[in-house]
């Protein structure tokens, strides 16, 4: 069944430890982070830092760098380019999934909660294990597939049309935000492929140099893989890159009923 | 339990069914022809003289409403087994329990089907 209760030893204490302010701070906010240590065998716990955001970058991020800097140095976290292009730092922030370095301290009213990519498992504190999403995305094979031989004297042509129908699947940073956020893949995470795969997939699918476009939707077409998507559109929601993973989807499901017609 | 499947196996598992485009356009399809018929049927009942049992069996035996509401019925109740198909593979995780409530929501929606459209034909032909 769909697991509406997580399990005993998943169970997040909320009352966990507090880190105070340093004196003399006047502008804090407190913010509530996830804490999951695998090597305790405790429960997650959510303990609260009280940061002095006079002195802290904008960025969600710069308050997080800050926390493991001056506060806590055993809080675990991804982050890499702090500018919004590698997706290291995609959690959840105030209930919603977004990226922490382009995100804005101040777009969050009162305590902030910080909790890691819902329903993945954890490997500690913000790190979530994203084997499953990134094997997705591999099996939608991500690559251009011809039988044609690339012309030796010169690239594979594309017209300045042909070319803008990959605006808007193309940026994909595989951040994990739009599938995470999705109610059909924490139901079906084995089975359904999920927003970010189906993008993906829907890249090559209108990419005129790309000639298995059958055989693409042979592989997506499935109860599982393609139709659990229900239009929620919580993808397009959260998308730090203002992708529609939707619309992409509803136009792969267009393109099967099309080649029945 | 150990799994030493690579993630990419697992997540191939069994490949496609290279079905699912049927069942998502049966589901439009039916859902396109309902509305014009629970249309017709609300406007229907509601222009009746008076709800009893024999104002209903006059309107009933007559051909047209006996020919969309057998109409209405097999659509009806199509379309609600596909719904329900939906909602049993989004929620029922494991495959056993999953297959016993879809066989089951088929032979229930079928049975009901079948009943309303024999009632019909008997209040059509019996009058």
């Amino acid at each position: 069944m769909a697991e509406f209760k997580l399990p005993a030893n998943s169970i997040v204490k909320q009352n966990g430890k507090h880190f105070a302010a340093p004196e003399g701070a006047t502008n804090t906010r407190r913010f509530k982070v996830y804490r999951y240590d695998p090597d305790s065998g405790e429960n997650p716990r959510v303990d609260s830092f009280d940061v002095d955001v006079d002195n802290c970058g904008p960025m969600i991020l710069d308050a997080i760098i800050k926390i493991k800097s001056e506060m806590d140095s055993t809080l675990t976290f991804r982050r890499s380019c702090r500018e919004g292009i590698c997706g290291s730092c995609a959690m959840n922030i105030g209930g919603t999934n977004g990226l922490a370095c382009t995100t804005a301290i101040a777009d969050i009213e009162g305590d902030i909660t910080i909790y890691p990519l819902p329903h993945q498992p954890i490997i500690k504190d913000l790190v979530s294990d994203l084997t499953n999403f990134y094997a997705q995305y591999a099996s939608i094979e991500p690559w251009l597939k011809s039988d044609t031989p690339a012309p030796p004297d010169r690239e594979r042509l594309q017209s300045p049309e042909d070319r803008e129908k990959i605006d808007g699947a193309y940026e994909c940073i595989l951040c994990a935000c739009c599938s995470t956020s999705c109610p059909s893949y924490w139901w079906n995470p084995d089975r359904y492929l999920g927003p970010a795969a189906l993008l993906a997939s829907y890249r090559w699918l209108v990419d005129s140099r790309d000639d298995s476009t059958g055989e693409r939707l042979d592989d997506l077409e499935d109860p599982f893989k393609l139709y659990r998507c229900h239009t929620i559109m919580n993808c397009a929601q959260v998308c730090p890159k203002g992708l529609n993973p939707a619309k992409a989807i509803a136009e792969t499901k267009k393109m099967l009923v099309k080649r029945r017609l | 339990m150990s799994n030493f499947r690579t993630p990419l196996s697992n997540v191939k598992g069994l490949g496609s069914a290279k079905e699912g485009t049927s069942h998502f356009w049966s589901q439009r399809l039916t859902a396109i022809a309902l509305i014009p018929m629970v249309i017709w049927l609300a406007f229907s009942v509601a222009s009746l003289p008076n709800m009893d049992y024999l104002a209903i069996r006059e309107w009933l035996s007559q051909p047209f409403n006996a020919i969309v509401m057998i109409l209405f019925i097999i659509a009806g109740f199509y379309h609600a087994r596909l719904g329900l198909q939906v909602v049993i593979e989004d929620y029922v995780g494991s495959h056993g329990p999953r297959t016993a409530a879809i066989i089951a929501v088929t032979f229930i929606a079928a049975a009901l089907g079948v009943t309303g459209v024999f009632s019909v034909l008997r209040i059509a032909f019996a009058g």
